[in-house]
């Protein structure tokens, strides 16, 4: 933050000195990108390493020489883990700094916080998170994994390696809720039962009583949409009450900030998950993306499912500024509507044309020893929740985020 | 059978975690009236130094009842004797103070030990009742707390010094008139009680994960069962955590887990509507 203080002041210091003429000239060199993320504040372990992808992104961008043969600079603005931090930054982007497009926000809540913004004032946004899936805007392009796209994978799959009978325990707000309607779904229609579902407030950190009654329905599988500290305690609690081995357990959101480094072995080994990136994906493009990231870093190795999902969205975007070979807004969205794919660490990455989502690989996961291992790949598979609802090319005009009718 | 006696434990579980989460704060804020909106980082400290303590090879049990007491009641004595101290029988500039001082623990906590969950694993391991299993380390916070609740009674009621205590928080003047500081006793007081938040934010560590926010999920509850609690300290604490813990966990199991909080809440309302003072200033008075 003081960094960011620093350099507004001395921009405008510059400003009121050395007079405008010098720092349009400069503006004009470079594409001006901006990056809007929690850096600090509770949600600083998704952020952090969210902003080191853009940084590495960039610097790639940056060494195969530019884009359209211009420099991408990074305007940058750490939000705080604060919603109201987000419009009033976003206003800053779209009007003060004039960036050509936004990367960033975290929380669905952020994301909607910015993206009439953007909408209005024709600033291209990339929000590059796993999220509850239906939003329709044809300024946005979305690269996170949706619950369906997920879901969808992995109920079969938790299903096969434990039976039919299946609990869901969610957490109390949009996504737990959405989540867990597709968990219904996906269990029904792989002839399995839901026989029971709880929810629970995101600073709910007793499970005692719900390990209880988990074990009074007797199911064969347990599904976890659990988010943030607090319900990081169920999976310590269930393996405490020594559950770990006779119930199994898959959750959909465990991992994505790295909480199987958390985790004990004995508390974690075993759960089943599925998303786009696990760091033990064996491919040269994780390789080399590791290497890359651990030398920019200093050895660090924090990557993780939302920060790839954030640099593919980064390297989506400046593929289609080369194909549209202008950064002009609709030349860009038009090139990248034409189904542009690229390959990053987590596999192969395709715009939707029709609503503007990712499709991506998803691979089905298996915590050992406090890695993901991976189990299996499923290729390509699309946002088929958003699909359903959200046509963009039919109604380009459209600007909602759909519920969908499950 | 086995669900009942599954039941039962789980119940007592919650009435004990309760009556451990409030236990600091019944000693710093129902005797000593500082309103002591840092209580749960003091607990939030008491599991950090568990986790660092095991981490540097410290037996678990050390660690949580002896280590993490001892630091955070000395976090306490220096916070008491730089700000606390200057405050009391102001309510309000007490209850700024001890915010400001909560965001500067959390930010502090925050820089050591960065914002992503820690934490270890139970000691202890679960067993089966019949067809269930159960978490042994719940039994392990029963037995904490009522031996807390027991050792607090005989120190309050057994020992010169808990007569002393008791004294100088009803008349400060008096006390000193008899030849005995205050301000040492009100020291030492705020000691224990740090020490005490301490000791459940330790004992608590490893069924919760833990961020340098973790305190911010029990300062309600605590407050909620030391006003409903009344000016009996130990009869306050023990009753008002029976009846929370009983409702919140029925609800929990009959209901769902929302609800067991949403009930938790309600049944505050209704108690201190009924009884504004507290359960010990109409039931059980006179009692300590």
């Amino acid at each position: 933050m003081s960094l960011n203080r620093r350099e507004l002041l001395g921009g405008a210091a510059a400003l009121t000195t050395a007079g405008l003429l010098p720092r349009v000239a400069l503006a004009a060199d470079t594409i001006r990108l901006g990056s809007i993320l929690d850096q600090s504040g509770p949600f600083d372990a998704y952020g952090k390493p969210m902003a080191m992808a853009t940084q590495l992104a960039v610097a790639e961008i940056n060494e195969a020489g530019g884009l359209l043969g211009r420099e991408v600079e990074v305007v940058e603005y750490d939000t705080q883990s604060d919603m109201a931090l987000y419009s009033q930054y976003a206003q800053q982007l779209t009007r003060q700094d004039r960036v050509d497009v936004v990367h960033g926000g975290i929380l669905s809540a952020s994301r909607e916080a910015i993206r009439q913004t953007m909408r209005k004032s024709g600033t291209l946004y990339f929000y590059n998170v796993l999220y509850e899936g239906g939003v329709c805007d044809r300024n946005i392009f979305i690269n996170g994994v949706t619950p369906a796209q997920q879901v969808e994978a992995l109920v079969p799959y938790a299903m096969k390696n434990s039976g039919k009978k299946v609990y869901i325990l969610a957490a109390d707000y949009n996504y737990g809720q959405i989540t867990a309607r597709w968990i219904e779904k996906f269990v029904r229609d792989n002839g399995g039962d839901v026989v029971g579902t709880d929810f629970f407030p995101l600073d709910v950190s007793d499970f005692g009583s719900t390990i209880a009654k988990v074990q009074t329905a007797a199911p064969d599988l347990v599904i976890a949409p659990l988010v943030g500290g607090p319900h990081l305690s169920f999976f310590r609690q269930w393996a405490a009450a020594g559950m770990k081995d006779k119930i199994a357990l898959a959750s959909t959101t465990l991992g994505v900030g790295n909480e199987h480094k958390v985790l004990t072995p004995e508390e974690g080994n075993g759960i089943m998950c599925a998303y786009n990136y696990s760091q033990e994906l064996d491919t040269p493009e994780n390789a080399a993306f590791k290497t890359r990231w651990a030398e920019m870093f200093d050895g660090d190795q924090s990557m993780h499912e939302i920060a790839v999902s954030h640099y593919h969205g980064l390297h989506t975007w400046a593929e289609g500024v080369r194909q549209a070979d202008s950064i002009a807004h609709d030349a860009v969205v038009e090139a990248l509507e034409t189904g542009i794919s690229i390959t990053g660490p987590g596999g192969k990455v395709t715009v939707d044309p029709q609503t503007h989502h990712a499709i991506l690989d998803v691979h089905l996961m298996e915590m050992r020893d406090q890695k993901m291992a991976v189990m299996e790949t499923l290729p390509q598979r699309a946002p088929i929740d958003t699909q359903a609802v959200c046509d963009l090319g039919a109604n380009p005009d459209d600007n909602t985020q759909y519920e969908i009718e499950i | 059978m086995d669900l009942s006696f599954v039941i039962l434990v789980e119940i007592l579980y919650a009435v004990a975690s309760l009556v451990l989460i409030s236990a600091g704060l019944a000693v710093v804020f129902g005797m000593m009236k500082v309103i002591n909106l840092a209580h749960g980082e003091f607990m939030m400290m008491g599991g950090y130094v568990t986790i660092t303590a095991v981490g540097l090879g410290v037996n678990v049990f050390v660690a949580m009842l002896v280590i993490a007491p001892l630091i955070v009641g000395l976090i306490g004595l220096v916070v008491e004797r730089l700000v606390i101290r200057h405050l009391y029988g102001r309510l309000v500039d007490t209850m700024l103070a001890t915010w400001g001082l909560s965001l500067v623990f959390i930010g502090l906590a925050t820089m050591i030990f960065g914002n992503t969950t820690t934490g270890i694993s139970t000691p202890i391991p679960g067993f089966a009742v019949g067809a269930y299993q159960i978490n042994g380390y719940n039994f392990f916070i029963i037995v904490v707390s009522v031996l807390l609740v027991a050792g607090m009674y005989a120190v309050l009621r057994g020992t010169r010094a808990g007569l002393i205590a008791r004294g100088a928080m009803q008349r400060a003047d008096m006390a000193a008139a008899l030849g005995y500081s205050p301000d040492r006793i009100y020291m030492a007081t705020f000691f224990c009680g740090s020490a005490l938040s301490g000791l459940a934010g330790a004992v608590l560590a490893p069924l919760v994960g833990l961020v340098p926010t973790s305190g911010g999920a029990y300062i309600a509850k605590a407050f909620i069962t030391v006003i409903a609690g009344g000016p009996a300290l130990i009869a306050g604490l023990v009753s008002s955590a029976a009846s929370f813990g009983v409702v919140s966990q029925v609800f929990s199991f009959a209901v769902s887990p929302v609800i067991g909080e949403v009930a938790l809440l309600v049944a505050a309302v209704i108690l201190l509507r009924a009884m504004p003072q507290g359960i010990t200033a109409r039931l059980f008075k006179g009692k300590l």
